[in-house]
């Protein structure tokens, strides 16, 4: 068999479409060859093994990252900066329940992924045999779906529905189990061209009348608002929200996650909403009188409190997910549909602009009255000065990774997206210790692009250990740590709503992280004088390999402006010095 | 308020988990859920009967439902001519003296005697739910010594003479 799976790794044209005996993990991974899946990101193990035999004889590129963890954040940047399905492959047990965070991470912001993990064979599935793990049973709730294989000759449509499933519709992770049997089975390789699942027929294109309505409702409207999420960027629809926007002249918000799919220095885009988004674009969502989301989710970190949500508002709900419409928030006037192609449609109704001179006013006065602020004190490193320092010596032009905490408010704010995937965070799950390991899977999808990970002290401790895939690569990813020496944002909360308890938030001790990364030879640097933040930075990013920027900022600074919980809109704090 | 959901599913291993889970996940309340196959062995029947509190809330039930790639069709049939019956197995205490009453009692309810002992009997009953509570009302003051009983299982009349006005969801 040995001799004729080399030749199969080269795919002979004469070859494509016959029927060929192989055995499951040759099946596997010629099925991610018919996806064009050109990176695997992974980790071995007893289960998986069989696999990774095929793995070593087929040269495939593989990613070995230092904890499953990595390799599914990874996988998961990936899919977000290249708009491709991440792969990740381990093993059955502790290598599959490692994946877990990652995997409900990918569902919660919708990216498309295919995890495979190795399983126990199945002659002794359910006899709590040795790295036996019941994955299916508990990855069901944070799967788009999942399937365990139970038959070598399933494999080739298993593969393409998992594809499919993953990719289409609102995109999310789909994870297959492969007991270590199934895998070393022998069976037929034929890859099917078309999948027949009559319970999974996503809607893309919308309904006209419901497209009409919309239309109207903006001609009848004073003072509109677009809402734009993630759903833009999955559907590729920058372009048309830029071109529907801009000639109906209606003011744009973004969602975290939504941010790139809206030039983020358009005089229309009114900045981030939400939680710690700016003043005018809540204040936008408060007073408008029509409020079009699209492809977002109305997660309460956007919407604020519920009761005091869009109080005015006609509300469009533009989603290729039904269950989402009417889920948070009551909508008007409901489509179902891809984003793009609803944009499309209105834009081919071809409705004449309306003017919205006063709102635009109205909201310019915000934007030049309450814009971001923060109070240079000249001693010390301000976090938004480091983050708008990063912005402008990469230009706008990196691509963003973050973890989850105040560096990644900072970031959001700071960083005028102008362009759509570039930007990669955990919004949903808010997962520590996703930043660090993303930007791997991200420079691996943009080769030739600055990638710029900001990453919290904390949240860098989570994962990162991957600083040897850096070392091993040599990859050029550019660690931007907003070291606080603290968990910041539980610390603000802590400031903020319990009373200065500071509660298991502080880092009185913390590790050298230049020792470390000297540790995996990666260039670093401490910097703590604000007069060296930018020389340094400018100095670092034209390294070729990977480097390390340590960067001491202010440690008690708070993120602001800010809706605490429980409060709307229209109640944010910390909106002026 | 009460629904009656009925479901087409995939029958493959696992599908009743996913769906109760979901159910679980999403807090939605459950009343009872019945599986079997149907005419197709690959294809199963789920009747659930739920408690939402609106309509938006049944709304969500249904679209959660639909999302399943496992889930063909799922529909709310409980503005529909339905047929809807449960079963219910009732062991009651009874002597030699009331035997006959609880006979009497239950043959208006067309139960049947399936099992007779010393000192109980087991009554079968199957009907809509409000049937089976009636007959369990009349049956307690005897004594149940135990009762077991399936959840609704359900399916549409053949003759079509409903309205067809949905309260909440929309179009496609
Ligand atoms: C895995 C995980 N555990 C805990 C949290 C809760 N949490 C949110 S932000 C935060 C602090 C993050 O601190 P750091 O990484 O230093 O970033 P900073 O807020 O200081 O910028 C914590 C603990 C989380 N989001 N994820």
């Amino acid at each position: 068999m040995g001799t004729s799976v080399r030749t199969q790794a080269e795919k002979p044209a004469n070859e494509e479409q016959q029927t060929q005996k192989l055995n499951g993990s040759q099946i596997v991974l010629r099925a991610l060859a018919e996806e064009n899946v050109d990176i695997i990101f992974g980790y071995p193990g007893g289960a998986i093994l069989p696999t990774y035999d095929e793995i070593y004889k087929m040269g495939i590129h593989h990613i070995l990252a230092r904890h499953e963890q990595g390799a599914i954040h990874a996988a998961e940047g990936y899919a977000r900066v290249s708009g491709k399905p991440g792969v990740c492959v381990v093993t059955s047990g502790p290598g599959a329940t490692n994946v877990v965070t990652g995997i409900a991470d990918a569902m919660i912001d919708s990216l498309p992924m295919i995890v495979i993990t190795g399983q126990v064979a199945t002659n002794v599935i359910g006899t709590d045999a040795f790295q036996e793990a019941d994955v299916v049973g508990v990855t069901m709730p944070i799967t788009k779906h999942n399937i365990q294989l139970r038959d070598v000759n399933d494999i080739p449509r298993v593969m393409k529905e998992a594809f499919h499933i993953a990719t289409t519709g609102r995109p999310g992770p789909v994870l297959i189990d492969l007991p270590k049997d199934v895998s070393m089975a022998i069976g037929e390789f034929k890859y099917p061209k078309t999948v027949h699942m009559p319970g999974y027929q996503p809607t893309v294109q919308p309904n006209r009348l419901q497209i009409k309505k919309v239309a109207n409702a903006i001609e009848r409207a004073k003072k509109p608002v677009i809402l734009a999420g993630a759903g833009v960027l999955h559907a590729d629809g920058a372009d048309e929200l830029f071109e529907y926007a801009t000639k109906q002249q209606i003011p744009v918000t973004n969602t975290l996650l939504g941010l790139g799919s809206f030039p983020g220095n358009h005089p229309l885009f009114l900045g981030m909403a939400g939680m710690h988004g700016l003043y005018a674009a809540n204040m936008a969502l408060h007073e408008c009188d029509l409020l079009i989301n699209v492809g977002a989710r109305f997660d309460d970190r956007v919407t604020g409190s519920l009761s005091h949500f869009a109080p005015e508002a006609e509300v469009v709900h533009i989603d290729v997910d039904p269950a989402e419409i009417g889920k948070n928030v009551e909508t008007a006037i409901p489509v179902v549909g891809d984003a793009k192609e609803a944009l499309k449609n209105l834009l081919a109704l071809d409705k004449a602009p309306v003017p919205y001179d006063e709102w635009h006013q109205h909201l310019r006065h915000y934007s030049d009255e309450y814009p971001l602020w923060y109070n240079d004190d000249g001693k010390t490193i301000k976090p938004q000065a480091l983050l708008d320092m990063v912005y402008e010596e990469t230009k706008g032009e990196a691509v963003v990774t973050t973890d989850v905490g105040q560096h990644q408010m900072w970031a959001a704010q700071y960083y005028r997206f102008a362009n759509p995937h570039r930007w990669v965070t955990s919004g949903g799950l808010g997962t520590m210790g996703f930043g660090f390991p993303a930007a791997i899977g991200a420079q691996f999808a943009e080769p030739n692009r600055d990638v710029v990970a900001i990453i919290g002290d904390a949240g860098f401790q989570m994962t990162m250990q991957e600083m040897s895939i850096l070392q091993e690569l040599n990859l050029p990813v550019k660690i931007v740590i907003v070291n606080n020496a603290s968990l910041g944002m539980v610390r603000q909360w802590q400031e903020l709503f319990y009373e200065e308890r500071y509660s298991h938030s502080l880092f009185p001790i913390q590790p050298d992280f230049l020792k470390l990364a000297e540790a995996y030879n990666i260039k670093a640097y401490k910097i703590e004088d604000p007069s060296e933040a930018r020389t340094t930075f400018q100095k670092g990013l034209k390294e070729d390999g990977p480097v390390l920027f340590d960067f001491r900022v202010t440690a008690d600074e708070n993120c602001y402006p800010m809706i605490a919980p429980g409060k709307g809109h229209h109640e944010m704090e910390g909106i002026r010095p | 308020m009460k629904r009656t959901i009925s479901a087409t599913v995939n029958n493959s291993t696992g599908v009743l988990n996913r769906i109760t889970g979901l159910f679980s996940r999403r807090q939605f309340n459950i009343e009872s859920i019945t599986v079997g196959m149907t005419e197709n062995p690959e294809i199963s029947r789920m009747t659930f009967v739920v408690n939402v509190d609106s309509y938006r809330g049944l709304d969500q039930v249904i679209k959660q439902l639909n999302k399943q790639v496992d889930v063909l069709k799922v529909r709310d049939i409980s503005d529909e001519t339905i047929v809807a019956r449960e079963l219910v197995l009732i062991r009651v205490v009874a002597t030699p003296q009331t035997r006959g009453e609880i006979e009497t009692l239950a043959r208006p309810f067309r139960a049947s005697i399936i099992d007779v002992g010393r000192e109980s009997m087991t009554l079968q009953v199957t009907g809509d739910h409000q049937k089976v509570e009636a007959l369990i009302d009349l049956i307690k003051p005897y004594g149940l010594k135990e009762l077991a009983r399936t959840g609704t299982t359900a399916l549409k009349r053949s003759s079509k003479q409903q309205s067809q006005d949905l309260h909440y969801s929309f179009i496609q």
